[in-house]
């Protein structure tokens, strides 16, 4: 592909040794070579010094003590815990929370974020002024102040007895979000299960009326029937199982709820601080993202008398989404390392635990790596999969 | 598809602009301008930057709105109805200064999107179709190629043969040439003189006094949103009327 001496067409001259030392090529490889030496070597220096110093110390080395019991309790739990299990088990608890506190805001961010994107270059003055204010102040106030600041504010809500009722479906108080929730039922894994066809059918639909289009030329619109697919299946499940309706209503019972599902005063905290700090960056990537794509774009897609619908779809979201995905990768990315303030307003998160670990056994170079290789891994995994995405939708420009 | 066509005045001219005024916000770009272009006929429109010539055509196919006056095409009437729109849209093509390809799609792509989403053609038609302008246009080896890949001449010709591919009656060109350098300059200059020889009628917003002069049957002379003179080349160039006309020809063609 790249041709050093494209004058040079036809026979290639041999090369002496000096064209080898004076060639770009050969230099840009000594030096890469000569930087993965000094890479090795330092780190070989830093093991070998903290080997020796934990030796000196009688601290054990190794990751031996995952396997012993961890002796404490953890406040919120997904998978069964208690103070019998081992350590690992409970840096696995820690992970699950850093998750699913991860995945909630990475969604409510989302949605937030792509709202307020579009009202900032809405043409309604107030609108946009608005969300301008609103993004202005979440993404320039630290998020270690948010997550304080919200976290504040739900202590300060009332006690269950005096808990704000939301619209009879669950309370707000200082126990966190309590709402109604269908009480548990065989069918509702049926019920996922059923979900994940629909989506899979959806997409093999889609897939087959775009086909159909491209050979006959007829279109055939999907939204519906995919909304029907998605939604449709869960439903016939349901109704299968003879529609199972309890739902389980909270309730003040003493001084706490009795039924319903409860999310604790923490997560929802830590939760609106990392995803409404989040949301403000991700409203200026859609902004930028919407921007992107050049009037002209559009006016070129009418004058061939594209649909609204087709425009949107085949011309602007697709040049405004290669704008916008690199940089939300990284919001993402950033929102997950956020998480990890949850230490300072007592969230059971990885590194919380990981540090309750590292106090009871010393062990802080091992908790401390099993950590990072944690973070590390999500948020490779992440940036990958949105890079795949990205190279799908990259345009070539030579 | 004509359900709700007001006939004009007169069926006779494809397009018939009658006193079509249109303001931005207080500012009047187009002051009671009119204008009829009969079937095959090459309209050149010229005058100075910010005159309203981008605006007058772009009211044609409504990229922009007018706010008085009547527009028929085909003898329909532009309102503000979706269905018309659409209509006058298939038959209207429109080139524009900066080609507005679309950049991430392929040549092949580009052209074939129209035709298929909005023709309802299959894609082996819709490609065959593409092939075939992309050959008049001289530039069928560039098929797979991304917009950006292409020169300026060449994007430009891409720009045109999208615009074909919906078959259209009529071809709007808003400056085709003034974001090409001097020697692709002809290329596109070439492929509009062949379209204005096979019979399209053409509405063209250009600074070209030679394409004017050449194949032009009515030039418009605008200044200020207003038509100030028209008639045919040999008259326009040969013994304007206005004196606004012949300081605009004196100064455009002393280079
Ligand atoms: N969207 C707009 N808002 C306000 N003024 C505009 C807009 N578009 C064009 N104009 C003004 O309208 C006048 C005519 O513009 P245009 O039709 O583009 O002129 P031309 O194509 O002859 O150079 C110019 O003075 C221009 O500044
Ligand atoms: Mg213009």
């Amino acid at each position: 592909m790249t041709d050093a001496n494209p004058g040079l067409r036809g026979k290639r001259p041999r090369r002496s040794p000096k064209d080898i030392l004076y060639s770009e090529s050969f230099r840009t490889a000594v030096y890469q070579i000569a930087l993965a030496a000094a890479v090795a070597l330092l780190g070989f220096y830093l093991y070998q010094n903290v080997v020796e110093n934990l030796a000196r110390q009688n601290i054990a080395t190794g990751f031996g003590f995952l396997e012993q019991v961890s002796q404490f309790e953890i406040g919120e739990t997904l998978i069964a815990y208690s103070a019998r299990d081992t350590y690992g088990r409970a840096l696995a608890v820690g992970l699950m929370n850093t998750l699913s506190v991860s995945a909630a805001g990475i969604v409510v961010a989302t949605v937030i974020g792509f709202s307020v994107g579009i009202a900032r270059v809405s043409s309604n003055w107030l609108l946009q002024r608005l969300a301008t204010a609103y993004v202005e102040i979440v993404r320039n106030i630290p998020v270690i102040l948010q997550v304080i600041f919200w976290a504040a504010v739900i202590r300060n809500l009332p006690a269950p007895r005096q808990a704000v009722e939301l619209w009879g479906l669950g309370f707000l108080s200082n126990r966190g979000l309590t709402f109604a929730m269908p009480s548990a039922h065989a069918a509702h894994l049926w019920m996922l299960a059923a979900l994940g066809a629909g989506i899979a059918l959806a997409i093999l639909a889609s897939h087959k009326a775009k086909r159909h289009r491209e050979a006959t030329g007829r279109y055939i619109d999907m939204l519906w029937p995919c909304v029907g697919l998605i939604v449709g299946l869960p439903l016939l499940v349901w109704l299968g199982f003879g529609a199972p309706h309890e739902i389980s209503f909270p309730e003040r019972r003493g001084f706490n709820f009795a039924g319903g599902a409860t999310i604790s005063p923490e997560f929802v905290a830590l939760m609106t601080g990392i995803s409404l700090y989040s949301s403000g960056f991700i409203a200026e990537i859609v902004r930028a993202g919407i921007q992107a794509t050049p009037r002209g774009q559009v006016e070129a897609a009418r004058s061939i008398a594209l649909r609204p619908r087709f425009i949107l779809r085949y011309v602007v979201l697709p040049q405004a989404l290669r704008v916008i995905v690199p940089p939300l990768t990284s919001q993402y990315v950033s929102l997950i390392k956020n998480s990890s303030i949850a230490v300072v307003i007592g969230y059971p998160d990885l590194v919380n635990i990981g540090n309750t670990v590292m106090n009871q056994t010393g062990q802080a170079v091992e908790a401390i790596a099993v950590m990072m290789l944690v973070y590390l891994i999500v948020s490779l995994a992440t940036s990958l999969l949105m890079n795949l995405y990205n190279r799908l939708v990259a345009i070539k420009e030579r | 598809m004509t359900q709700s066509a007001k006939p004009g005045p007169s069926a006779d001219p494809v397009i018939r602009m009658s006193h079509v005024s249109k303001w931005y916000g207080h500012f009047q770009v187009l002051h009671d301008v009119s204008l009829d272009v009969r079937k095959g006929e090459r309209v050149v429109v010229c005058g100075p930057s910010g005159s309203g010539k981008s605006t007058l055509i772009r009211c044609i196919n409504r990229l922009e709105v007018h706010q008085s006056g009547q527009i028929f095409v085909k003898g329909l009437e532009m309102t503000d109805n979706v269905k018309n729109i659409d209509t006058i849209r298939r038959h209207i093509g429109m080139v524009f200064q900066n080609f507005n390809l679309f950049p991430h799609l392929t040549v092949l792509e580009n052209l074939t999107l129209g035709p298929m989403l909005t023709r309802q053609m299959k894609k082996s038609a819709a490609e065959d179709l593409a092939m075939h302008f992309l050959r008049k246009v001289r530039i069928p080896e560039q098929s797979g190629k991304y917009p950006l890949q292409l020169s300026g001449g060449q994007q430009q010709r891409v720009a045109i043969a999208r615009s074909l591919c919906m078959e259209p009656e009529i071809m709007l060109f808003d400056e085709p040439t003034s974001a090409l350098d001097p020697e692709m300059i002809k290329e596109v200059l070439d492929t509009m003189i062949e379209l204005a020889e096979s019979g399209m009628t053409m509405i063209v917003v250009t600074h070209e006094m030679g394409f004017a002069r050449t194949v032009a049957d009515n030039v418009v002379f605008m200044a200020d949103g207003r038509k100030v003179e028209s008639g045919p080349p040999e008259e326009f160039f040969g013994n304007p009327r206005e004196e606004r006309t012949r300081a605009f020809l004196d100064q455009i063609l002393k280079h």
